[in-house]
């Protein structure tokens, strides 16, 4: 469904049910150089499970209008006007990588308006080297591909997102090269510059799951479980055999672990 | 910035969709005979049908051998995914069904192979799909022939028999300008020699049957999805972006960015028409694909040996391969083909359609009969074979003349096939 946050339209997938706000409410944050689809089995198991569901697409990115926010905090406010214009009181927060952190910041400065919050491939700090820094900024084709190849620990799967027959490393790197030019850098440059994150994981007052990958290239997962133990209170799992790219190397794992967090 | 740690095209070969089962520790991919598979309980089993979860309810609509060769050939592609079927004719036909229907219109290169010919001047019409045909090499001719209600432009990689370049940037441009994704099959030329996906196809398809098998003994066809193409943005495609009654109201493209193609594929064409792969198939064409990078890389070397040889040839008129200067798509073929031309190719004997029939009962080596890219050499009499089907006019359009022979060479000895080839020519003179 469209909603408008401001002066643009944002986008957020439902489910495939029309959305009910009376429902308790999950929002799905994705990462950088992506879009709501990277939460498909998720998304839509849930929202045929009594919630309402909404898998933004974060501004600039996907099918959501505008350009691509500078700072995490500026994504967690523009979740929480998101929030508003969908009439929604309080969500549970599902973030990946770049949208765990806005998860996370969201869940510390906006605790009324966050229920829960799990943090999946999620690291801090979430600094990006200045040579890849730069790549996405200048050289984002080879960027992609760098980045692919660091998200993925896995050649074949059983079945990955969103089904058999799907090729993960194809799909995820297609999904970051069809989005528009200068999301990349803009999305990168946002985790690297957010200096927070350990205060603000003091701050989070709701329960929280960090669910970390064994065998992700892109942020190791004892920065992860570092942010973990900031937060009172935390569950930490790890899929071992997962790269970074846990919904699309193990969606079925990944949905269970959602359930169980969610149902607690 | 470290360099991507991607495995190569080789690895990806024999690796890309499989590791070894984790139950029993096979290193081969099991071949799973089951028609079925059972649930955890009813809510997997609703979840499933209603893809909340990824995985196997039934072996038409997927089977994890089959899985395995669809991640297998989308990877060598470049692709996001696939699907296997039960030929390469059930992969064209899952792919015009999956984006038209009655009233729809396709454009597609007149060079075709007979039985693709077939699907779209006779077949597809009865059900309200019309196609105009035109020269694979006339670019403006592609933009000419576009209509409102078109919504798909085809073309072989290398056409069937004259080995026309599909000129797949110029053509995947023109199609793109009107909206419109590029269906390429690619069966001649196989990932390790093109990857149309890289020059603007959106759409690939191959008969398994041929190379990417390489043993002749298994029918299969795969289709992949670059998901390059923007069907939301094309507005042609409601199938794809509005909601589908036959799938609980699924909005495909909403549901995935960059695999709508596929989901529809899947979830209407394997489920309603039924044309997918036995896992026994799957499994064939596997073994196949393990060493495509091989097998290729001979199948090319032998045969520009035979066209050396046949160039040499007095009995021989002319000869259709790209790698020849005299091919009026060599300098295409340079650039879109630098690995080599494939193992395919035409000749036109001076003697005519007799000595066409002379030369090939005279061969003891290669084959006579409907098949190209197999292990072995092969050869056929398009005109009475795999054209057949087609008029004169039709004939002489494609450019097969009565004493065209087309060859399929294979990976054996070269001097072997050349003294069989000498052998026929001398036949042939009578």
């Amino acid at each position: 469904m469209e909603v408008r946050v401001g002066s643009e339209v944002a986008y957020a997938y439902t489910g495939g049910k029309s959305f009910d706000a009376k429902l308790p409410a999950i929002v799905f944050i994705h990462g950088g150089e992506q879009d709501h689809s990277v939460w498909i089995l998720q998304s839509r198991y849930l929202a045929h499970h009594g919630y309402a569901v909404l898998a933004v697409d974060l501004p600039g990115h996907g099918r959501s209008g505008g350009a691509p926010l500078a700072s995490i905090e500026a994504m967690a406010d523009w979740l929480v006007a998101l929030l508003d214009s969908a009439k929604v009181g309080a969500a549970a927060l599902v973030g990946h990588s770049m949208g765990s952190l806005v998860a996370l910041d969201c869940a510390a400065r906006h605790p009324e308006r966050v229920d829960r919050v799990a943090l999946i491939g999620t690291a801090f700090p979430m600094r990006v080297s200045p040579d890849l820094l730069e790549a996405t900024k200048n050289r984002e084709a080879e960027a992609l591909l760098v980045i692919n190849a660091w998200s993925h620990a896995a050649y074949a799967h059983y079945p990955g997102n969103p089904g058999p027959g799907s090729w993960v490393r194809g799909g995820a790197l297609r999904l970051t090269q069809r989005q528009k030019p200068g999301v990349l850098h803009a999305d990168f440059a946002a985790c690297d510059g957010y200096a927070t994150g350990l205060e603000r994981a003091a701050q989070v007052s709701c329960p929280a799951l960090f669910l970390l990958a064994g065998r992700d290239a892109m942020m190791a997962a004892r920065y992860g479980r570092d942010l973990a133990g900031a937060v009172q209170g935390s569950t930490v799992k790890t899929l071992e055999d997962s790269g970074h790219n846990l919904m699309g190397e193990k969606p079925d794992e990944v949905l269970d672990a959602l359930v169980e967090f969610l149902r607690a | 910035m470290a360099e991507p740690r991607s495995l190569q095209f080789d690895t990806l070969s024999l690796h890309a969709g499989q590791r070894p089962d984790p139950v029993t520790g096979a290193r081969a991919t099991p071949i799973y005979f089951t028609t079925s598979f059972v649930f955890r309980d009813a809510d997997h089993a609703a979840a499933l049908f209603n893809m909340e979860r990824g995985g196997h309810v039934y072996s038409r609509i997927s089977n994890p051998t089959n899985a395995v060769l669809e991640e297998r050939v989308a990877a060598l592609e470049g692709g996001v995914g696939a699907i296997a079927t039960a030929s390469g004719q059930a992969a064209l036909h899952l792919a015009v069904a999956t984006i038209a229907g009655a009233g729809s219109h396709i454009v597609a290169s007149r060079a075709l192979y007979g039985g693709s010919h077939n699907l779209l001047s006779y077949t597809l019409p009865r059900f309200g799909v019309e196609t105009s045909f035109v020269d694979p090499r006339d670019l403006g001719a592609w933009k000419k022939a576009i209509r409102p209600n078109t919504r798909l432009l085809f073309g072989e990689t290398l056409g069937n028999p004259g080995l026309d370049v599909l000129d797949i940037p110029s053509v995947s441009a023109i199609a793109h300008e009107a909206r419109l994704p590029l269906l390429v099959d690619s069966t001649f030329t196989t990932p390790y020699l093109l990857k149309p996906f890289d020059h603007g196809a959106d759409l690939v398809y191959h008969s398994a049957t041929k190379f990417l098998g390489g043993h002749g003994v298994a029918i299969g066809g795969v289709l992949v999805d670059g998901g390059t193409f923007d069907w939301e943005a094309s507005g042609k495609f409601p199938e794809l972006t509005e909601p589908y009654a036959g799938f609980h109201g699924m909005d495909f493209q909403e549901e995935s960015t960059v695999a709508a193609f596929l989901l529809r594929a899947r979830r209407e064409g394997l489920r309603d028409f039924g044309a997918c792969m036995s896992p026994a198939t799957a499994f064939q064409i596997l073994q196949g694909i393990e060493t495509l990078p091989l097998r290729m890389e001979r199948h090319v070397a032998n045969t520009r040996k035979v066209v050396e040889f046949l160039g040499a040839q007095a009995a021989v008129a002319s000869i259709a391969y790209p790698e020849l200067d005299s091919h009026p798509d060599h300098a295409l073929a340079k650039k879109l083909l630098p690995r080599g031309c494939g193992a395919v190719l035409s000749f036109d004997l001076k003697a005519g359609r007799d000595g066409g029939r002379r030369f090939i009962e005279a061969l003891r080596i290669f084959s006579h009969l409907a098949n190209v890219g197999d292990a072995k050499s092969l050869v056929i009499h398009p005109a009475s074979t795999t054209h057949f089907r087609m008029s004169d006019a039709a004939l002489t359009q494609a450019g097969i003349g009565p004493g065209t022979i087309r060859l399929s060479v294979g990976l054996e000895d070269p001097d072997d096939l050349i003294e069989d080839l000498s052998r026929g020519l001398r036949a042939a003179k009578g």
